[in-house]
């Protein structure tokens, strides 16, 4: 059974800054803070977890297709970042869990 | 117009502007998908043209991006006229990369770019020339 993004956030309580599709599935996973790395390796329908919160996470979010962005270990979006999320339409979640343990439940939950 | 002609789009790629770098990838991706492409391929080729879009940036203070579709491929062609690419088969290996410290706080500079490029595309040709530039060919079957 396939998890959806608005099911997710509610599993792991997330906190969500903006939210565009929350219908969206979320078939895998992906950690990483260097751009150029996630953009190789994430796949469409990730849940793509990192502590990198400069604008440019919005347009790596968008052109690997994840199903959302979670910014693990307390960072806080700017408001340039939610903005950018907005614009693009691109799920956009904090968690005060550290990565490791953030992205075991997700493991689990999928 | 003839069946083989190629539609032509020309993108300028700011290099003042870091904030703003991936605008002509996502536009790509958005036209890619009304012209009915697969979302696989328009994510190859915009993932390939951000990375290189990023390059201009960091490297040589912006340049030109065209995207040219045909028949059977698609053809993306950056351009620009920065100082480059010393040694290309070292840039060209994963980790490689001459990025400063302040675009590595960025996330940037891993030493991804040329080899996503090469990754994502079916074909890559590299003409650079120190002091002069470079300009770089992607092409990607279509179907």
């Amino acid at each position: 059974m396939a998890i959806t993004v608005d099911q997710l956030k509610e599993k792991l309580e997330l906190t969500p800054y903006y939210v565009e599709d929350g219908e969206r599935e979320v078939t895998g996973g992906y950690a990483g803070d260097l751009l150029s790395w996630v953009m190789g390796r994430a796949t469409s329908g990730d849940a793509w977890v990192t502590i990198m919160s400069n604008i440019n996470v919005i347009a790596v979010a968008q052109l690997t297709d994840v199903a959302c962005v979670i910014l693990a270990e307390g960072v806080v979006p700017g408001d340039d970042l939610i903005a950018a999320a907005e614009m693009r339409g691109i799920n956009l979640f904090s968690s005060p869990e550290p990565t490791f343990a953030l992205c075991g439940k997700i493991f689990g939950e999928l | 117009m003839a069946a083989n002609e190629e539609l032509n789009f020309h993108f300028d790629v700011d290099g003042n502007d870091f904030t703003s770098a991936g605008e002509a990838s996502v536009k790509v991706k958005k036209l890619m998908r009304q012209l009915g492409f697969s979302p696989e391929l328009t994510r190859r080729v915009a993932i390939a043209m951000y990375e290189g879009e990023i390059n201009m940036v960091i490297h040589a203070n912006g340049g030109v991006a065209d995207m040219y579709v045909g028949e059977d491929q698609v053809r993306i062609v950056l351009a620009d006229t920065g100082p480059g690419i010393k040694d290309v088969a070292a840039a060209m290996q994963e980790g490689y990369s001459t990025a400063p410290d302040n675009i590595r706080a960025l996330g940037f500079g891993a030493g991804m770019g040329l080899p996503n490029m090469k990754n994502y595309s079916d074909e890559m040709n590299i003409d650079s020339v120190v002091g002069k530039g470079t300009t770089i060919e992607l092409k990607f079957k279509v179907g």
